[in-house]
């Protein structure tokens, strides 16, 4: 009976993201052009992850993006979070939706903004410029020293509204008697959010760590439509390499192994997050 | 909780400079899309915002036809995600059945898989089949990462609905099939409406999928047809601009409605991403 209820929805999650992950597997042992036969290649795709200068940099510019998308919004949130906790400010539900916005606007859209916010001519310079820093203006999707932070800055704008509500939310279900015990212990700000609020929110700092690592590694639409991986391989992320040797290089199998390799990367990064974020709550 | 004044000021500008932060895109966008035509034609404008942009980028960029996709992408995979996700999280959330563990974290399997470990396969093998450039190889896809989500937070939401209402309804001599349709269902309108939200958004602005899977110019979502308007039309930002408001529109018009679910459902079912 209840496999009934259960059986459409599980032939069409088999069908098209199940059996194609078994296939990803298979492929990713053979060396394809999409073409032409494949041959059986064992792991040598998976050893090129390691090996190849080329992907090597590619998961390296991925840890970077983590430090933009993921450790950068956290921090930034936790200090706005709980700055917000302790006042009561108004305006409180305007300022949620508007710092909430980007997470709803699609990322090409996004990354058409941010293009021109970063062209010579645009924004960024414009700011520069007003403040009297103009000297440091630049093309910054095409600077090979400044392309890469400047996607990273994307995702920190694109992240941060996201990691403020959560922890926002959270600091809310903290009960206030908390902290009126740590203000009669003669607690300052600084006490208060290290012994009542940091511990409090363990495990929505968990949840946000977890979704922004994972938006991090999966960074394909906005490299896609700001710089391509370039100028060079400056800005190429594994998601970029997947697409691009599968699609554009014919490296089919080694776009699988990479595929896999970023799979097995998400799952252990999830499962090792929420087990430190469990661990505090028992 | 009381605090100084001088801390509630500062606090007033940390929230305008970061509301500000968060706008600043969207505002460049908005202006440049409501601006004169940066490569000098000239167009009609009406009180200093020049709407035919709109009308123009309308028609060059083509997205008349890309919003038509679009919506019959998002609306085929949000029905059959309701449908699918609510049977499926009916059987796990109340009933018993061998293999109920197993099945379970199958399904959560597919809630962190990244489309990237699957397009690859997904395109060679529905290209052998002759599915590619069809419509059904960019809305199944997503369907099936969808009804993943779907059926853990349908799940979740009849675990937590009354139990004695259940054995109510049974003992009143309701079928299971009754009991889904004439007592959950109704009940469950609050977490149905969260993931048609969810699930709208997420298959709206998806860019991978469509991007692998069409090369036909007719079959291409929004967000495919403002990244190839970028790379045809690189004269001037006005147009581009223009396309890509009308591309975010609809979402964001539903989110400025329905921000309660939005926020809500991300923070709750944030796992997918």
């Amino acid at each position: 009976m209840a496999y009934l209820y259960l059986l459409p929805a599980f032939l069409v999650y088999a069908a098209f993201l199940l059996y194609p992950l078994v296939r990803a597997v298979q492929i990713s042992f053979y060396d394809w052009d999409g073409l032409t036969l494949a041959s059986w290649v064992g792991f040598q795709n998976y050893a090129d992850v390691l090996a190849d200068e080329g992907l090597r940099a590619a998961f390296g510019h991925a840890l970077v993006l983590i430090g933009f998308f993921a450790v950068l919004p956290t921090v930034v949130g936790l200090v706005l979070a709980s700055i917000l906790n302790r006042a009561r400010v108004r305006g409180l539900p305007f300022f949620r939706t508007v710092v909430f916005l980007p997470q709803v606007i699609a990322m090409v859209v996004v990354a058409v903004a941010w293009r021109r916010i970063f062209a010579p001519d645009g924004g960024l310079n414009s700011l520069l410029d007003a403040v009297g820093l103009g000297s440091l203006g630049r093309a910054w999707l095409g600077d090979y020293g400044t392309a890469l932070p400047a996607i990273g800055f994307v995702g920190t704008w694109f992240e941060t509204g996201l990691v403020t509500i959560l922890l926002l939310a959270g600091m809310g279900r903290i009960n206030p008697e908390l902290y009126e015990a740590a203000r009669l212990d003669g607690a300052g700000p600084v006490r208060e959010f290290l012994a009542v609020t940091l511990p409090s929110v363990r495990g929505e700092i968990s949840v946000a760590l977890t979704l922004t690592v994972i938006a991090a590694l999966r960074t394909f639409d906005l490299v896609y439509v700001t710089t391509r991986g370039g100028p060079g391989t400056t800005t190429s992320v594994p998601s970029y390499e997947v697409y691009n040797r599968a699609f554009q290089l014919g490296q089919v199998g080694s776009a699988a192994a990479i595929g896999v390799c970023l799979t097995v990367l998400i799952f252990a990064i999830s499962f090792v997050i929420t087990r430190i974020g469990d661990r505090g709550d028992s | 909780m009381r605090v100084g004044r001088g801390e509630r000021t500062a606090n007033y500008v940390i929230l305008i400079a970061f509301a500000l932060f968060a706008l600043w895109p969207i505002v460049t966008v908005l202006v440049s899309a409501l601006g004169a035509d940066d490569t000098g034609a000239q167009g009609s404008s009406f009180a200093g915002l020049h709407l035919g942009n709109f009308a123009q980028a309308w028609d060059i960029g083509r997205f008349g036809t890309y919003l038509r996709m679009s919506a019959l992408v998002s609306t085929f995979v949000v029905a059959c995600t309701v449908v699918l996700s609510v049977l499926a999280g009916y059987a796990f959330g109340c009933m018993r059945f061998r293999g109920q563990t197993v099945l379970f974290y199958l399904f959560l399997l597919g809630i962190m898989m990244p489309s990237e470990a699957v397009v690859v396969p997904l395109f060679f093998d529905l290209r052998a089949i002759g599915l590619t450039d069809t419509f059904w190889a960019v809305a199944m896809p997503q369907v099936a990462q969808s009804v993943a989500f779907g059926t853990f937070w349908m799940r979740a939401y009849f675990r937590s609905s009354s139990r004695v209402l259940v054995e109510a309804a049974r003992i009143d001599g309701a079928s299971t099939r009754r009991i889904l349709w004439q007592v959950l269902v109704p009940l469950a309108r609050p977490a149905i409406v969260t993931l048609v939200v969810l699930v709208f958004m997420w298959t709206w602005n998806e860019f991978l999928i469509p991007l692998v899977m069409v090369t036909d110019e007719s079959l291409r979502t929004a967000p495919l047809g403002l990244a190839f308007f970028q790379g045809q039309y690189t004269s001037g930002f006005t147009l581009l601009a223009a396309g890509a408001v009308i591309v975010a529109t609809p979402v964001v018009v539903l989110y400025l409605f329905l921000q309660r679910h939005f926020i809500a459902g991300m923070l709750e079912g944030a796992i997918r991403e």
